[in-house]
C-alpha cells in the first residue's frame, strides 16, 4: 500500500497530465497489455506486431531468461527448464502441486515458507518470480511503445482466486516494477470491454474459461455501475485440462504402451493442442503419434474429442447453475451472454453454454483480448484521466473466509459472494482457565471442516489476561479491500491487546525470499522498494520509541533504577540509527529495544490484568468458544 | 459521510421489515458511486483508506438490509433487542421436535435412494417454514410484541441453519 506514497521520478501531478496506465492480462497460456490511447483502447503489440506474449519463460545455463515465443522454442526439447502454465502454480503449496503430479513436469522444492521452487538450470524459481518475468516483458513492452514510465497497471485475475493466489498476483507485479492499481477480475474486466456500461441495464452473465481457470460471473448493470452479484468457478480447470484428457485418450487410443516421460508428456499435450484447435474448424484430424520408436496413424473425430472433454464441460455447467442461485436469478432472466477465454471457441462449449442460457452467447471481440481491454478501460479511471466517468466496478469475495474453532470446524466469518471491500468481526472466548494465548488460524472455502478448506494464514494473539475459561472476550476483525485481499486483527475487548496481520498466505513467499528476490530484480522497483522498507522501519522506531515513553512516563514506578537507564540509553540509540539510511540497521535497533522492554511490558500487562479482574465474579463465567 | 446513521436513514428508507429491494439497490449504488475506493485511487493513501472503511459499512448496511433473516434481527437490536448472542430463551417443544427430525433426514440424505428429490422435499419444507415464520414475526412486530417477535427470530435462526446446510450438503452432491 504504502509503494503508492512514493512519488516516481518526472510524475509531477501536473493537473492536466496523461498518466501512463495500462491493463495487463497475465494468462496461463498467453498474457497482454493493453492501453487507452485517444480515448480508444487498444492491445500493445511487440516489435514483430505480435499482441499476444505466450506464458512461457526458459531459463538458460548462463542464468537468462527468454520470455514468450523465444521461450517457447525450448517447451518440448527441455520441459524442466521452458516453465509454462506458471499461472496453475500461484499460491499454491508444494503439496497442492505435488498433486497436479505428471501433467506439470517440473522438478520442485520447498522453500521457506512452504512455497513451491521450480529447479531450473539458472537455480530455483517461486512462481512469483517466473510470473514476475513475464509481467517485466509486458512492462518494458508498454514503456517502449509509450514512450514513458507507467504511472501504474490494473492486472486481472480469476473471479474465484483465493487470498493466496491474489497476494501471490500482486507480489509478482510488485516484483517486476509495477505500481497496482488494482487487481481485477477477469469476468468483470470482460464486462467492461464488451461496453455493456453504455446505457445498457440488466443482468448479464460472463462465462470465461482460460487455458488453466474457469469462472462465472453473473452482474447487474446499471447506468455504468458494474456490479457483481454472484461468481463461481475452478481456479484449476481449463483448456489445458481438455488437453490433458485428449492426450491420455490418444495415447491409449494408439495402442502403444508405455508410461510417458517430461518430455513424452509435453509432446503428447503440444500435439492435442493441435488437434483441439484443429477440430473447431474440422469435423476430423488425422495425425501420426510417433512415440518411444514406434509411429501409429490416428483418426479423432469432432465426437470422439466431444465425449472425452464433456465430463470438464459439465462441471462448468454445474458452477454456472450454483452461481445463478447465489445471484438469486434465473437463467431466463440472464439478458447477455459473453464468451470469454481462448478456450471458449470449442464448439462444444459454445452449444452448452448457449442451451443452458437459452440464448446465443457473445463471442464479438477476440476472446483472447477481452480482458486486457476491459483492464485498461478501468486503469485508464483509476489513474485520474478520467475525472468524470460514470464506470464503477463493485465485486464480491468468491469463496468464504472463516477462523477455525474447537474440533477443527470452521466459523464462517464472511460469506462467498458478499459484497466487497467489507470489514466485519466475530467475538470468541478462551477455552480454559487461565489461557493467555489464542491461537488465530483463518481459512478460506466453503467445507466445514478446516482440513477440507485453504489455510491462509496463522497467528497467535498473546497476553490475554488469565481468566476463567470463556471470561475473555477476543473480537476478530476480517478486512477485505477492493482488490479482495484481506486482513486480519484481533484484540481482547477487555485491555484493549492487540495484534494484526497483512495476511500472508501460509506457503506464501517468507520476507527473507521477498528480499532475496529484489535484489535479484533491476529497474526502478528496486529503489522503490528499498526508500519504502526505510520508511516502513523509520515509522516502526518512532512508533516504539513513543509508545515506550509514553509506558515509561505512566508506569515508571514497575522499573528499577538500572532497568529505566537501560531503556533510555536503547531508546537513544534507535533514535540515532533512525536518522541515518540503513533499514537493516533499524530494524535490528527496533528488535532489540523490543526485546529489551518485553519485561516492563509483561510487569505492565500484570498490573492491568489486577485492574481488569477487579469486580470480576469467576462463578458466572464458562463458556466454550461460542 | 456519518456511519452513526441506522442503515434505514443511509439508504433514506422507512424502517419496517418490508423493504423495497429494487430501491435499496438503486440507493445502494448511488452511494457506492459517492464513496467506493476506486473514486479516490489518484488521492492519498489516507482518503483511499477512508473510503473503504465507508463502502464496508455501505456494503454491510446492504448485506444487512437484503437478507430477511437480519432485517428482523436489526430491527429488534434497534428496538433494544440483541439476538446475535446466545439465549435462554425457552423455545416450544414441537418446534424443536420437528427440527430435530428434519436434521435427521437431513443426516441421512446422502444415503438415500434418491439423494437429490430427499433434498429437494427437505428444502421446501424449510422454505415453507421460512416463509411462514417470517409472516409472522411481521404480524407480532407490528403489535410491539417484542418478547413474540423475538422468539421468531431465534425460530428462524434454526431454520436458517438448515436451509444452508441443505445447500451445502446440494454442492457437495453435485461436485461429486
Amino acid at each position: 500500500m504504502a509503494l503508492l506514497q512514493i512519488a516516481e521520478p518526472g510524475q509531477s501531478a501536473a493537473p492536466h497530465e496523461r498518466k501512463l496506465a495500462v491493463g495487463i492480462d497475465l494468462g496461463t497460456t498467453n498474457s497482454l497489455a493493453a492501453t487507452v490511447r485517444s480515448g480508444e483502447a487498444q492491445t500493445l503489440a511487440d516489435i514483430n506486431g505480435e499482441h499476444l506474449l505466450p506464458s512461457v519463460a526458459y531459463y538458460a545455463e548462463d542464468g537468462s531468461v527468454e520470455i514468450g515465443s523465444a521461450a517457447m522454442i525450448h517447451a518440448a526439447e527441455d520441459p524442466y527448464n521452458t516453465i509454462i502454465s506458471v499461472k496453475r502454480l500461484m499460491g499454491r503449496g508444494v503439496e497442492d502441486v505435488l498433486s497436479f503430479g505428471d501433467e506439470l513436469p517440473y522438478r520442485f522444492a520447498p522453500g521457506e515458507g512452504g512455497m513451491p521452487f521450480i529447479e531450473t538450470q539458472a537455480g530455483p524459481r517461486s512462481p512469483v518470480q517466473v510470473s514476475a518475468d513475464i509481467l517485466r516483458a509486458l512492462r518494458v513492452r508498454a514503456e517502449q511503445s509509450l514512450d514513458g514510465v507507467l504511472a501504474g497497471a490494473v492486472i486481472t485475475v480469476p473471479a474465484y482466486f483465493d487470498d493466496a493466489q491474489r497476494q501471490a498476483t500482486k507480489d509478482a507485479a510488485r516484483l517486476a516494477g509495477l505500481n497496482v492499481l488494482r487487481l481485477l477480475n477477469e469476468p468483470t474486466a470482460a464486462a467492461v470491454a464488451y461496453g455493456l456500461d453504455q446505457g445498457d441495464e440488466g443482468v448479464i452473465a460472463i462465462y470465461d474459461l482460460g487455458g488453466g481457470t474457469f469462472d462465472i460471473s453473473v452482474l447487474r448493470l446499471s447506468r455504468g455501475v458494474f456490479e457483481v452479484l454472484a461468481t463461481g468457478g475452478d481456479s484449476a480447470l481449463g483448456g489445458d485440462d481438455f488437453d490433458y484428457a485428449l492426450a491420455r485418450w490418444m495415447l491409449k487410443e494408439s495402442g502403444i504402451e508405455l508410461e510417458p516421460n517430461a518430455q513424452q508428456a509435453r509432446y503428447l499435450t503440444t500435439l492435442a493442442r493441435r488437434v483441439k484447435e484443429q477440430l473447431s474448424a474440422e469435423d476430423c484430424v488425422e495425425l501420426v503419434l510417433e512415440l518411444d520408436g514406434q509411429s501409429q496413424g490416428l483418426s479423432i473425430s469432432r465426437e470422439q474429442f466431444d465425449s472425452v472433454i464433456e465430463p470438464l464441460v459439465k462441471k462448468t455447467l454445474r458452477a454456472c447453475r450454483r452461481a445463478l442461485k447465489d445471484a438469486g436469478v434465473s437463467a431466463d432472466e440472464v439478458r447477455e451472454v459473453v464468451m470469454v477465454g481462448g478456450s471458449t471457441r470449442v464448439p462444444l462449449v459454445r452449444a452448452r453454454v448457449g442451451e443452458l442460457f437459452g440464448r446465443e452467447p457473445h463471442i464479438e471481440i477476440d476472446p483472447d483480448r477481452v480482458v486486457a481491454i476491459g483492464a485498461a478501460l478501468q486503469a485508464d479511471v483509476l489513474a485520474g484521466n478520467k475525472p468524470d466517468s460514470e464506470m464503477l466496478l463493485l465485486d464480491v469475495i468468491p469463496l468464504s473466509l472463516g477462523l477455525e474453532t474447537m474440533g477443527g470446524l470452521v466459523e464462517k466469518v464472511i460469506h462467498r459472494n458478499t459484497a466487497i471491500p467489507v470489514a466485519r468481526g466475530q467475538e470468541f472466548t478462551t477455552y480454559q482457565d487461565g489461557q493467555t494465548a489464542m491461537a488465530i488460524h483463518v481459512v478460506q472455502g466453503e467445507r466445514e471442516l478446516v482440513t477440507d478448506c485453504r489455510s491462509l494464514a496463522r497467528f497467535v494473539l498473546r497476553g490475554i489476561p488469565p481468566m476463567a475459561a470463556g471470561a475473555a472476550k477476543i473480537r476478530v476483525t476480517f478486512q477485505i479491500d477492493a482488490d479482495g485481499l484481506l486482513s486480519v486483527s484481533a484484540q481482547e475487548l477487555s485491555t484493549g491487546i492487540e495484534s494484526s496481520i497483512q495476511v500472508k498466505p501460509s506457503y506464501g513467499l517468507t520476507d527473507n525470499e521477498i528480499a532475496g528476490m529484489l535484489k535479484d530484480s533491476f529497474s526502478h522497483a528496486e529503489e522503490d522498494m528499498a526508500a519504502r522498507a526505510l520508511r516502513e522501519q523509520q515509522v516502526e522506531a518512532g512508533r516504539l520509541v513513543d509508545a515506550l515513553e509514553a509506558a515509561m512516563a505512566q508506569d515508571g514506578e514497575l522499573l528499577d533504577e538500572q532497568e529505566t537507564a537501560a531503556l533510555s540509553e536503547a531508546i537513544t540509540e534507535l533514535r540515532n540509527v533512525a536518522g541515518g539510511g540503513d533499514a537493516a540497521a533499524i530494524e535490528a535497533g527496533v528488535q532489540s529495544l523490543a526485546k529489551l522492554s518485553d519485561e516492563f511490558a509483561a510487569r505492565r500487562m500484570d498490573k492491568g490484568i489486577q485492574r481488569a479482574l477487579q469486580g470480576h465474579r469467576v462463578d458466572e463465567l464458562g463458556k466454550e468458544l461460542k | 459521510m456519518d456511519m452513526t446513521r441506522n442503515y434505514f436513514e443511509l439508504f433514506d428508507l422507512e424502517p419496517g421489515f418490508d423493504v423495497d429491494q429494487a430501491l435499496l439497490s438503486e440507493r445502494y449504488r448511488a452511494l457506492q458511486k459517492q464513496w467506493h475506493p476506486d473514486r479516490f485511487a489518484h488521492l492519498s493513501e489516507r482518503e483511499r483508506r477512508l473510503a473503504v472503511q465507508y463502502t464496508a459499512h455501505i456494503n454491510e448496511a446492504l448485506a444487512t438490509l437484503k437478507s430477511p433473516l437480519r432485517r428482523a434481527q436489526y430491527l429488534l437490536l434497534l428496538a433494544g433487542r440483541d439476538t446475535h448472542g446466545e439465549s435462554g430463551a425457552q423455545l416450544d417443544p414441537m418446534f424443536l421436535m420437528q427440527q430435530m427430525e428434519l436434521r435427521e433426514r437431513l443426516a441421512q440424505a446422502s444415503d438415500h435412494a434418491d439423494p437429490e428429490s430427499e433434498l429437494d422435499t427437505l428444502r421446501e419444507q424449510a422454505d415453507a417454514e421460512l416463509r411462514s415464520l417470517l409472516a409472522e414475526f411481521v404480524s407480532l412486530f407490528s403489535h410491539q410484541d417484542l418478547d413474540g417477535a423475538e422468539k421468531v427470530v431465534r425460530k428462524l435462526q434454526f431454520v436458517t441453519k438448515l436451509h444452508k446446510e441443505i445447500e451445502l450438503l446440494e454442492d457437495r452432491l453435485l461436485d461429486d
